[in-house]
């Protein structure tokens, strides 16, 4: 492998830069972790001519280098650090040609830091609509680099920007204004205190301590260097935000004529319908009942197709190797059924990751969080919170990593903590088959009660979302600002292109990361339910022979796997927390159900399945199967297990605990401190353990 | 305390005249809330707030309590 240019795209948030992206690396692109954060870090590889090859990285969205967010601070963290091995030989700095005024000031801090770097001016389609003409080579000019007038719609430019990249050495690094002159005296001073650095590096680093937190530095350690007070490095801040915008309108005074006669305004009548006062909700709530329609409707037939090739590939893997023993069983019983848990999803995710990746490219999702912030706001959460929270509904892992965008950290934090309530994809395996036991098949006024409890639950799991962020607003100490800028962006049709690689990147990632544990789960629950200690456990075939001489074959075999399961080392689990649960309603089985369900809720009904004993135990076999186990299963005085009081403590037990450790780790790197991560276990399963008391000893 | 953002009607102008609050984030000056740039009301969310503006050609968000830390001057007409 050759040298590659390192080139980092970066540019405001709405202007395109994905697009950008997708366009020069196509499906060459892979997205990963940056260290220690879960900020997305999207990397791809772009062919330039003569073999050589661009390394392209694609930064998160930011207005400016002073960080106000942990995605901006990656930006500016990299641009700092010379030594990073992700630091680039050139920026590319993406601007939206309608926006060019504020995207300028992002570019002239970046002209600063003295790195080669390429201007792009995006959507160059809608110049003429919007009556915008630019000089480029004057542009060029008084800015002190090349220019590239691309449109990612209709793929013009890509090939200037191309070759642009290549000869990158030759892009000129002066900087386009002298930011030291908003107080010469006092960069003179801080040159003269690190001779060897850049003075605007160095006034980064300070501004970034400001606005974003104290890191602590191994280089650039400017934290000796305190000549002035919070409120003067405010001061100076402004005064640089106002000397960049002086030099940028002089510039595209010069450069730039806008006809505002010609400018057809999309934005202003889809905005009066769309942010209207009724309408506004209308149109938003239909959109929600189009996502949550898709989700449990349309996805029914592909999940179905999955559930039965995975219960045929266990049976075959049975079948094809009858006499393999433990070995076949693990793989039919663990891992391919563990597999078929988690594909089982993909649907769902993916038509959720479909729709909201759909709302947020065509600039809509900000309309909603303009509309909602205010209900929201007197719950503890902001508007920002709507997005997670409605993602939540498919899983709470990518609704957590979304919060990201919320400036205020106490509704930052909230958001997080409540997420979790909303009922997520992984619930609904366990409330089908609970509700199929216990809610009759009648129907009120034309719905079905079972749809009914259906809706019901996840109403119950956002009000109770709604309603913990209120007890937690009221119980956290109170932030002095209130800290909320959302821009409004331009209606777009959204690029398929764009939204595919989003489905497609998200709803791997999703399975990948979901995948390990629940297969791991999976395995691990196969061998404590396989293995136990002493003799009951392995002497099960003679005991219950001997005192069952008169049974069929069938109804024995059973018999010896739930007598061995009782004995195994997850029977003993279950069985030590019976006491626990029995005010609940549940016996020790269930028991067992619900201690692996902390590791994944989804593995409640496969769990069930296995300890019910029923034939293959395979959760794909046919719920009907399990569901028939579970309605004949008694306690040993004859009465049933399952009644209406035990289930419904059950599914609300399911509604409010937190049993995934998935989204507990992610809440970990989230919020860096497992502080928030068990106050969500111990808060919701208590939470839990009440209703469902509660629900059990008036309904019994 | 003068004339604010948070003080204008649906539709209508105003020239800011000072946004160096400290309580003023530094995103939103980034966003154009400056001295002499002129800002539009272009929409209020139920309860008037947040406030939908037009700043410098940035249209953006905020709420009603930072809008009253920007001081403006009406533009009549």
């Amino acid at each position: 492998m050759g040298k590659q240019i390192k080139v980092a795209l970066i540019g405001n948030p709405n202007t395109g830069k994905t697009s950008v992206f997708n366009a020069l690396t196509g499906l060459n692109q892979k997205v990963g972790n940056y260290p220690g954060i879960t900020v997305d870090k999207k990397e791809g590889v772009c062919k330039l001519s003569r073999g050589v090859k661009a390394h392209i990285l694609d930064l998160p969205g930011t207005y400016s280098l002073n960080a106000s967010s942990i995605d901006e601070n990656v930006v500016i963290e990299l641009l700092l650090n010379k030594k990073d091995k992700d630091f680039p030989d050139v920026a590319v700095v993406v601007a939206d040609v309608e926006n060019l005024k504020r995207n300028l000031l992002l570019f002239t801090q970046i002209k600063d830091l003295k790195i080669p770097t390429i201007l792009v001016i995006n959507m160059s389609d809608v110049m003429a609509r919007k009556g915008i003409t630019i000089d480029i080579p004057k542009l060029e000019k008084l800015l002190n680099t090349k220019i590239a007038l691309v449109s990612t719609r209709k793929g013009t430019g890509l090939q200037v920007l191309k070759s642009l990249i290549e000869g990158y050495k030759t892009l000129p690094k002066k900087q386009c204004l002298d930011a030291r002159s908003i107080d010469v005296d006092y960069f003179e001073r801080l040159q003269k205190a690190f001779p060897n650095q850049e003075v605007y590096r160095l006034w980064l680093v300070i501004a970034q301590d400001v606005n974003f937190g104290k890191l602590a530095r191994k280089e650039l350690d400017v934290s000796q260097f305190r000549t002035k007070s919070i409120s003067e490095l405010k001061r100076l801040q402004q005064l640089e935000a106002i000397k960049r915008y002086q030099f940028i309108n002089g510039v595209l005074k010069i450069c730039q004529v806008i006809d505002r006669s010609k400018a057809k305004d999309l934005r202003s009548k889809l905005d009066r319908i769309l942010t209207h006062k009724i309408w506004g909700y209308l149109i938003f709530f239909g959109i929600l009942m189009t996502i949550f329609e898709a989700i449990y409707d349309w996805a029914t037939f592909p999940m179905d197709l999955i559930d039965t090739t995975f219960a045929s590939l266990a049976e075959w893997v049975k079948n094809s190797f009858p006499n393999g023993g433990k070995l076949t069983e693990l793989v039919a019983e663990g891992v391919v059924s563990g597999i078929g848990g988690v594909v089982i999803f993909i649907p769902q995710i993916a038509f959720l990751f479909l729709f909201i990746s759909i709302l947020e490219e065509s600039g809509y999702m900000s309309r909603v969080v303009f509309l909602m912030d205010r209900i929201m706001r007197r719950f503890g959460i902001s508007g920002k919170s709507v997005v997670p929270l409605i993602s939540g509904t498919a899983c709470a892992i990518p609704a957590v990593m979304a919060t990201r965008n919320i400036e205020n950290w106490k509704e930052r934090l909230i958001t997080i903590l409540v997420v979790p309530f909303t009922t997520c994809a992984a619930r609904l395996p366990v409330y089908l088959i609970i509700i199929a036991l216990i809610i009759p098949e009648d129907t009120f006024l034309g719905l079905s009660y079972q749809a009914l409890t259906l809706m019901s639950l996840y109403l119950i799991g956002f009000g109770m979302a709604i309603f913990s962020a209120y007890v937690l607003d009221r119980v956290m100490k109170k932030e002095r600002k209130s800290f909320f800028v959302v821009e409004m962006p331009n209606y777009k049709l959204p690029l398929i292109k764009n939204v595919l690689i989003t489905v497609i990147e998200k709803t791997k990632t999703f399975v990948l990361e979901a995948g390990k544990i629940i297969l791991a789960i999976s395995i691990i629950l196969w061998v404590m339910a396989s293995f136990g200690p002493g003799e009951k456990f392995n002497n099960a075939e003679i005991i219950i022979t001997q005192n069952n001489i008169d049974i069929p074959k069938g109804e024995l075999d059973d018999k010896i796997a739930a007598y061995r399961l009782e004995h195994s080392y997850i029977g003993i689990v279950g069985k030590t927390i019976e006491p626990v649960i029995r005010p609940l309603g549940y016996d020790w089985k269930i028991g067992i159900g619900l201690v692996a369900s902390f590791a994944a809720r989804e593995v409640f009904v496969g769990t069930l399945a296995t300890i019910y004993s029923v034939g293959s135990a395979s959760e794909d076999e046919s719920i009907d199967t399990i569901k028939t186990k579970m309605a004949n299963e008694r306690y040993s005085d004859g009465r049933k297990v399952f009644t209406l009081a035990s289930g419904i403590s059950l599914l609300l037990f399911y509604a409010f605990a937190m049993q995934c450790m998935s989204t507990l780790a992610i809440v970990k790197r989230e919020t860096k401190s497992w502080k928030w991560p068990m106050v969500q276990l111990v808060g919701m399963s208590i939470i839990a353990y009440i209703f469902a008391l509660i629900a059990f000893q008036i309904l019994n | 305390m003068g004339l604010t953002i948070a003080d204008l009607k649906k539709g209508e102008r105003g020239v800011i005249i000072d946004s160096s609050s400290k309580d003023i984030p530094l995103k939103l000056l980034e966003m154009g809330c400056l001295p002499g740039n002129e800002v539009k009301l272009l929409q209020l969310a139920p309860f008037s707030d947040p406030l939908y503006l037009n700043v410098n050609d940035s249209f953006l968000a905020i709420r009603k309590d930072t809008a009253a830390l920007i001081l403006i001057d009406r533009i009549d007409g």
